[in-house]
């Protein structure tokens, strides 16, 4: 099993939603997170300019079954891209193990 | 008997619209700030609110309007006493409104010259400070001032050549730079807020609602309704009608022109300086709302609005803070609005000029020397200034222990 972790653009979530549904992956959590990177954004406030480096992006984290690994890192970098820089990233590990609370089963079915 | 009912509920609406003026200031000064000071700014509202009308009556009212006095100061005596003749209330007090409409007209004024400061200071003053300030200054120092002009005193019979006595209509002096000048003195004695300043350059501390801060706009705008409107202090048509068209007009051409010339000069639609243009546009038309033709107005309303953009951008270069821009528009509006009496409308005139620049200079010397003897004692004595981590985790935690978004903590800014 993997854990597909992306952090994209707050809009496109829409988009990379709909493509992850569409592949077959219903369940995942998102957050909406604030980090600093290259791309800065310009403001000018009551005639003073100051630029942010806060970069407002939603935090997308997927565990899925070996077989969808390909299928949801596809979606995700089809639906969630602009072309411009500040597109976000998309982390891939190893999860050990999963289970399901309400019924204490573990493994692979318990993703589906 | 009839027209004096019909004047006197006029001037209790324009009353009611001038309280309701608290309600724009608050929302105006929560809204340009921080939200970690949103209680605090709202407790020093409510406060000034409540203990003025309270300070107006124990002794402001008699302060203000002495009747017979030497012109700088008088004073009749502690409380109300209703008017009365042959044992019953005198209605012939005067044409335009009742003894008691006339003590809540006035007392609703009272407060504002201290809430002008209120958000001036914003985000880094001691609230027992700030209190101390108020009573001193909304008990005693507005009233005297008031009392000058307003109160038959020495600048209302001021006569040079042609010119009868200085004219300020409802306040552009009287009101909005006896608060402005205090709030120039107060924020040069406090200090800018930590970070406004890096290396001496001026930095942006944007508000956090800027939604509320125009909803506030809009209502001082509404409240202006009253504070200019009742200042004809009659419900004459003429004068009434004519003095909300100029106070519109005037609010309309301050935030087109601040609007254009901050866009040109910084290449933004920035919305803060078009709601500061509305409010410099207000202020200005204010010392002659009566006197202008609707051309006049609007000249005076646009002149206002470029003032504001280039007085923002000075208080930021002679690094003074003043979160809500209250001096630009307060005190450099003020002046500007009091001086074009002389300028524009029925009264203009090189002697009526002259006359509204002694006036503007008296009150100058009068509200610097006041706050600076009232702030600078206070300074060395109790303090003025909150600690830093007060100033840096925020007023509401330490001098309050209250969170004014207790559910809603985006950013902690």
């Amino acid at each position: 099993m993997k854990k597909v972790e992306a952090i994209i653009r707050k809009s496109k979530f829409s988009s990379v939603k709909k493509a992850l549904h569409e592949v077959g992956v219903n369940f995942f959590s998102y957050w909406d997170v604030t980090g600093l990177g290259n791309e800065k954004e310009g403001h000018v406030y009551r005639g003073v300019s100051y630029s942010t480096s806060d970069i407002q992006r939603r935090y997308l984290s997927i565990v899925v079954n070996d077989d969808f690994e390909e299928v949801t890192i596809n979606a995700i970098l089809t639906a969630g891209s602009t072309g411009d820089v500040g597109d976000g990233k998309i982390f891939v590990s190893q999860v050990d193990e999963v289970y399901r609370i309400r019924t204490g089963e573990k493994g692979g079915n318990t993703l589906k | 008997m009839e027209l004096l009912t019909i004047n006197n509920v006029w001037m209790m609406i324009c009353t009611a619209l001038v309280f309701f003026m608290h309600t724009g200031f608050a929302f105006l000064e929560i809204g340009l700030t921080r939200q970690k000071n949103t209680i605090n700014i709202l407790f020093k509202n409510i406060f000034i609110i409540t203990v003025g009308l309270l300070l107006y009556y124990i002794v402001g009212f008699n302060l203000m309007y002495p009747g017979d006095f030497n012109g700088v100061v008088g004073f009749a005596g502690f409380g109300l006493e209703a008017p009365l003749v042959d044992g019953s209330f005198d209605l012939a007090y005067n044409e335009g409104y009742t003894y008691w409409t006339d003590f809540l007209f006035q007392g609703m004024f009272a407060a504002t010259a201290a809430t002008i400061v209120s958000g001036a200071v914003a985000e880094r003053m001691k609230i027992g400070a700030f209190i101390i300030f108020t009573i001193v200054y909304v008990g005693i120092v507005y009233p005297i001032a008031g009392s000058w002009q307003w109160g038959g005193g020495f600048l209302s019979s001021l006569s040079i050549g042609e010119a009868e006595g200085f004219y300020d209509f409802a306040g552009s002096t009287l009101v909005h730079s006896v608060g402005g000048w205090a709030a120039l003195v107060t924020v040069y004695l406090l200090g800018a807020r930590i970070g406004k300043f890096n290396n001496g350059k001026p930095q942006a501390i944007p508000g956090h609602n800027i939604p509320l801060a125009t909803a506030g706009v809009l209502i001082l705008w509404l409240g202006w309704f009253g504070f200019n409107g009742g200042s004809v202090l009659s419900a004459n048509p003429e004068a009434t009608s004519l003095t909300l068209v100029t106070t519109c007009l005037a609010a309309a051409a301050g935030g087109v022109i601040a609007m254009l010339t901050s866009t040109i000069l910084y290449k933004n639609l920035d919305l803060t300086m078009f709601l500061n243009g509305i409010l410099g546009g207000l202020v200005g038309i204010t010392a002659g709302a009566d006197q202008m033709s609707p051309g006049d107005a609007i000249l005076i309303g646009a002149v206002a609005g470029a003032l504001i953009v280039f007085a923002v951008s000075l208080v930021d270069k002679i690094k003074l803070d003043d979160p809500v821009g209250a001096i630009a528009v307060h005190l450099i509006c003020g002046i500007w609005g009091t001086l074009a009496v002389g300028l524009f409308g029925a009264k203009a005139g090189f002697d009526q000029f002259l006359v509204q620049l002694i006036g503007v200079l008296c009150y100058a010397v009068f509200c610097i020397a006041t706050t600076f003897g009232i702030i600078y004692t206070l300074k060395k004595t109790i303090g003025i200034r909150v600690s830093e981590r007060e100033e840096l985790e925020g007023l509401d935690a330490h001098e309050h222990q209250m969170d004014a978004y207790p559910d809603f903590r985006l950013n902690e800014h």
